[in-house]
């Protein structure tokens, strides 16, 4: 296993990079779009929960490989050029930001009604009360369902291999392949992909301590 | 000059009535106890006011303003009128102090010193200053809700809605959170609609009594009157089944 990583380590550390890239800018844009539509599931106007409502059921009951394949294949033929890396990443944050929205949501039904008729009965607007009380109540509930999806992310991330994304499954193919050697690399595949995960799950863990 | 009135309200949840042809004055600086069986329309009715109950038919006028007219800003009038609820509703992710400037603040946009002063000024009022730290699930219900008051008048508000404001809370906790409000209410400009089954609590601080079941205005009299006298058979019925303390 050593010397399967000795022998093609700059492959590997590409691969791992590009996996970390990523799934660095797929959380950050799924946790942004997540939550907007987790707002948008809750708001009182009904056509724009209707909206949020459309959105999560679509992407959260497609096969994410399906939605990769999707840009990589058809926005290039109809629309603008993106390489594989670049499809994965959107495909990655369009079906990861549907469960998130969906994790986000039940955080916001979690909080005591009472709370957002507080808020209002005090004069503010939808919006503060939402700002201010109800959302950091509701994130806090959701910190641990939220880790869950983090460490699925950057497991699902393996799913750039299929479009020629350079990410470490990606990189595990193309060694294997060559070398023959299966098991060590892809040994040395699952070892990196804890290297990422594992620190989420820690850190999740301790800041649901700190919070709790 | 009347703070509240209503005028013909009617009230659903879907096919239930929940408020009866409710037709109710209740004047600058009085206190209106509301009182009734559970499930008799008293805290909808409270709650309407502020709209946090919407009303289907008639008019609503609270600080002259009609609340039923979409043209109307209803966070405005809510600025007017403070509220106090049966569970407190505390801001859970914000400890006592917090919980006081918050509205003020954003609302309000008053002075953070200013607002700070007359928040701890509140605190100490409900004998609580003490507690300005801490967060809402470090203190016991009876604070909890004496925070809540120090919160709702933090808003300088005309009329307060108490719904229930002791029913949650353990005996020996009541009577702290009753000395509070008795003090906002004898308070001569503030207008106070009160829902409780503290009877003796209601002799005391009710200028007039009003008794409700299933959606309607039963009995509306001078608080003497009511006790000693109730014309109401329901009424009457009610207070003989209350034990008096």
């Amino acid at each position: 296993m050593i010397s399967a990583f000795t022998n093609n380590w700059q492959n590997f550390l590409t691969g791992f990079g590009w996996t970390l890239l990523s799934s660095i800018v797929a959380l950050f844009f799924s946790l942004i779009i997540g939550s907007l539509f987790a707002i948008l599931e809750v708001v009182p106007n009904k056509a724009l929960r209707v909206i949020g409502n459309i959105y999560v059921e679509i992407f959260r009951n497609i096969p994410l490989l399906v939605i990769t394949m999707f840009f990589y294949l058809v926005i290039p033929l109809y629309f603008v050029k993106i390489n594989g890396f670049t499809a994965g990443t959107i495909g990655l944050t369009i079906y990861t930001s549907a469960f998130i929205a969906e994790t986000v949501r039940s955080g916001i039904n979690s909080v005591d009604v009472g709370q957002m008729e507080a808020s209002r009965a005090q004069g503010m607007k939808y919006t503060q009360a939402m700002r201010y009380i109800v959302l950091p109540q509701a994130f806090k509930l959701v910190i641990p369902p939220l880790g869950n999806q983090f460490v699925n992310l950057v497991k699902n991330s393996s799913v750039l291999a299929f479009v020629a994304g350079f990410d470490l499954m990606y990189q595990g193919n193309a060694i294997a392949s060559q070398t023959f050697d299966t098991v060590n690399t892809y040994l040395v595949v699952g070892v990196f992909y804890l290297i990422i995960t594992l620190p989420i799950s820690y850190y999740m863990q301790h800041l649901e301590r700190k919070l709790a | 000059m009347s703070m509240i009135e209503f005028r013909d309200v009617q009230k659903y949840y879907g096919k239930f009535h929940a408020l009866h042809d409710i037709n109710l004055e209740i004047d600058k600086g009085e206190t209106v106890v509301l009182i009734g069986p559970s499930g008799s329309g008293k805290s909808t009715l409270a709650r309407s006011v502020n709209g946090l109950e919407t009303i289907q038919e008639g008019q609503l006028i609270v600080n002259g303003h009609d609340i039923a007219d979409k043209n109307t800003n209803i966070n405005r009038i809510r600025t007017d009128v403070g509220m106090v609820f049966q569970h407190f509703n505390l801001y859970a992710n914000k400890n006592v102090l917090e919980n006081v400037m918050l509205a003020p603040r954003i609302v309000l946009k008053m002075d953070e010193a200013e607002n700070k002063k007359s928040a701890m000024a509140l605190l100490d009022q409900v004998g609580l200053a003490d507690k300005a730290e801490n967060m809402p699930s470090q203190i016991s219900g009876g604070q909890a809700q004496r925070v809540a008051i120090a919160r709702a008048l933090a808003m300088k508000p005309r009329c307060m809605l108490f719904d229930e404001p002791t029913s949650a809370l353990d005996p020996e906790m009541i009577d702290d959170v009753l000395r509070v409000i008795k003090y906002v209410t004898n308070q001569s400009d503030m207008t106070s609609l009160i829902v409780t089954h503290e009877m003796g609590f209601a002799q005391e601080v009710a200028n007039r009594v009003i008794f409700m079941a299933d959606g309607r205005i039963l009995e509306d009299d001078k608080t003497d009157t009511f006790f000693e006298h109730p014309t109401n058979e329901r009424a009457r019925q009610f207070l003989s089944k209350i034990i008096k303390h």
